[in-house]
């Protein structure tokens, strides 16, 4: 009975603790912004099936993809025996699912070998990470936390498999035994290996399947509420950060309305604009972004994907499109503490542009799309730098000499080079 | 020129509407290179006698390169100064050489009151082949050659337009050969994004440098291109590499141009 009530209090604390920190990243988000993303239902529906659901974008590098799809696979799946541990934890039954016989037995089987290959693939990519040390994993923005993130996030699922693992093998050296409560069920392909490891005294066995059942548990709600301070947050934002993803082709920049209206009344002395508040003319702190830039740097699982294809960084250039999501998200997180510190019109005097990505940065990016081609999550860093690029360039007349040569020469030449408009159709006399 | 480029002002003076609209571009009417290829898509255009015009000296900037610097207001007005024009012209179809052009107008002028059909040269070569308007014969032979093509970003990533430049490439009986990063993960050449106006940011190479490396690892006796600042960057790598003899750079429009003996 007090293990029942221990076990509710810590599902139900773990539960309203992520419930505040998701609605606080939520009211994050809705700082942005908006952006319509509404339309076209079924075929955002498609998109999230394919990329998130589906993985379809993970498999242009084949030995992640694999990798990765058996943790995602082993993720899904083992909810359904977390399903059942919360039965049980809260009705102080034991295998509650047991009834179903032999589906039963093959359920556990199944959660056995995705359990083992979960193992396997976390410790490969730990492996890839700290002693191949793969290029992609690196960067100036991957110092630190999120360098320790990752292997965490890897460290964690490991012990949580080996946990669940080292359960059932103690609970099938009870069961035959004839130990009381444990009843007869399940297979245990995998664990079967682990029962000569275990001591054979019924209580030193009821010790460790208990204490590995509730370090799977409590580990399993304590990285509920690891995930909104970590990168593992994708497993959830991946769904709603495809169905909102750019359908439009990936060439085509928005038209500002705001612009449209100035540009009408210049045009045309008579046309009247209909009323819109004044804004600043792109960004240059996070809330001048849309909800989905923001979004997307929360989904951002810093896999480095885009990074490794972006012809600047691979040039040396200080552009990461990575980086630029990480500022995005570290800036718009340090925007809702000083919300929930100081009160929503609090002013740090910090922005986006400056104090988080530099100058250099978006003047390096070639619009080239090679990143939000290659984010498995349809992220999209290139309208955050042409947004920060639109106010260093409308608000402040802050562009390179040559851009702003270029667009003087569009202006009165209508052409970015300095030729006279009368010889535009010079070339029809050459042969 | 061996004939005349009919442009849209003397069409309408003559009562008559083309069928297509041959948007030249910045590059294409300023640049010597750029110019070739110009005059190269008109020579195909009038070998298979399809009525077209240029606007020439009514032709303006699309705005481009404001855009992508972040200058929305020069770049609405461009778009509207030339959507007025068009829209004058009463014109329904495009053709253009750039793939910068093509993107603007076809994605980004529609919202401000343009829409046309709009098509990318190697798309009109594409369909005049398959049409059976346009074969590979009567000029110079590819047979043979080793060729390899690099996709224009703004053609490929931007507007999903892989297949047309290869299909134009095929009827040639040429050896094509892909670069290691090529299709949806081809490399830039590095003049997008307005960079083709400014000196690159600080780094340890440059990026039309790093995609010659690529492309001449293919062994190419030709590289095709598709977009007049590609042709630009990658013929400056080509220069830098001093491989101007072995290797040329030549957009698509030229080649079928030459193939057909134009």
């Amino acid at each position: 009975m007090v293990a029942q009530i221990l076990f509710l209090v810590l599902t139900l604390a773990a539960i309203a603790l992520f419930t505040v920190n998701l609605r606080k990243i939520i009211r994050n988000i809705r700082l942005g912004k908006a952006v319509n993303r509404n339309d076209q239902p079924a075929k955002r529906l498609i998109t999230m099936l394919r990329v998130a659901f589906g993985q379809s974008k993970m498999v242009v590098r084949p030995i992640p993809a694999f990798l990765h799809f058996f943790v995602y696979i082993g993720f899904v799946i083992i909810n359904i025996e977390v399903l059942e541990i919360m039965i049980d934890g809260i009705f102080g039954t034991h295998r509650i699912f047991n009834g179903l016989g032999g589906l039963y037995n093959f359920l556990i089987a199944s959660f056995e070998i995705l359990a083992f290959t979960v193992w396997v693939s976390c410790a490969i990519f730990l492996i890839r990470r700290n002693i191949l040390k793969l290029k992609r994993f690196s960067g100036v923005e991957m110092k630190s936390w999120p360098k320790s993130d990752a292997n965490y996030i890897l460290i964690t699922e490991i012990l949580l498999m080996t946990a669940f693992l080292l359960m059932n093998a103690a609970d099938a050296k009870l069961q035959s035994i004839g130990a009381g409560h444990y009843v007869q069920a399940g297979a245990f392909p995998v664990s079967q290996y682990l029962i000569n490891l275990l001591p054979s005294t019924e209580s030193a066995l009821v010790i460790i399947e208990r204490s590995c059942w509730w370090f799977h548990i409590i580990g399993i709600l304590a990285f509920l509420n690891y995930l909104p301070y970590s990168k593992h947050f994708h497993i959830i934002f991946a769904f709603p950060n495809t169905y909102f993803s750019n359908l439009e082709p990936k060439g085509e920049f928005t038209n500002m309305a705001s612009v449209t209206n100035e540009v009408k009344a210049m045009l045309d002395p008579s046309f009247v604009p209909a009323e819109s508040e004044p804004g600043k003319f792109g960004a240059k702190d996070v809330t001048d972004l849309t909800w989905v830039n923001l979004m997307n740097a929360y989904t951002c699982t810093e896999c480095g994907r885009c990074t490794s294809v972006c012809p600047a960084n691979i040039t040396g250039k200080l552009l990461s499109p990575r980086k630029i999501m990480m500022d995005t998200r570290d800036r718009i997180t340090e925007v809702g503490q000083n919300i929930d510190k100081h009160g929503a019109e609090h002013q740090d005097g910090k922005s986006l542009l400056d104090d988080y990505i530099s100058r250099e940065e978006i003047w390096a990016c070639t619009s080239c799309n090679a990143c939000t081609e290659a984010c498995p999550v349809n992220i999209d860093p290139l309208q955050i730098i042409v947004e920060l690029r639109r106010f260093a360039v409308m608000e402040e007349s802050q562009a390179p000499a040559s851009i702003n040569a270029m667009m003087g020469n569009i202006e009165n030449n209508q052409a970015p080079w300095k030729y006279s408009p009368a010889d535009r159709f010079n070339w029809a006399e050459g042969s | 020129m061996e004939f005349k480029v009919p442009t849209m002002a003397e069409l309408m003076a003559a009562g008559e509407e083309p069928e297509i609209l041959f948007w030249v571009g910045c590059a294409g009417s300023y640049d010597e290179r750029a110019q070739k290829i110009t005059r190269d898509i008109c020579k195909i255009l009038h070998h298979v006698g399809i009525k077209y015009a240029v606007l020439g000296t009514e032709e303006s900037c699309t705005g481009d390169p404001a855009k992508r610097a972040g200058n929305e207001f020069l770049f609405q007005m461009q778009a509207m100064t030339n959507i007025e024009v068009l829209n004058a012209y009463n014109i329904k179809k495009i053709v253009t050489g750039c793939p910068h052009c093509f993107n603007t107008i076809k994605n980004e002028y529609p919202g401000l009151g343009g829409t046309y059909e709009v098509i990318h040269h190697t798309q009109l070569i594409q369909d005049l082949i398959s049409e059976g308007k346009l074969k590979a014969e009567g000029g110079e032979s590819f047979k043979g050659k080793k060729i390899t093509y690099h996709d224009p970003c703004y053609l490929g990533r931007a507007n999903g337009i892989y297949e047309a430049p290869r299909k134009a490439l095929e009827v040639l009986d040429a050896q094509l050969v892909e670069m290691k990063r090529c299709k949806s993960n081809g490399l830039c050449c590095g003049a997008g994004g307005a960079q083709m106006f400014k000196e690159p940011e600080k780094g340890n190479k440059d990026i039309n440098v790093e995609r010659v490396d690529e492309a001449l690892q293919t062994n190419p006796q030709v590289i095709a291109a598709g977009c007049p600042f590609c042709m630009t960057m990658l013929s400056d790598g080509i220069k830098l590499k001093d491989k101007e003899q072995e290797v040329k750079v030549l957009d698509i429009a030229e080649i079928t141009a030459r193939a057909n003996g134009l």
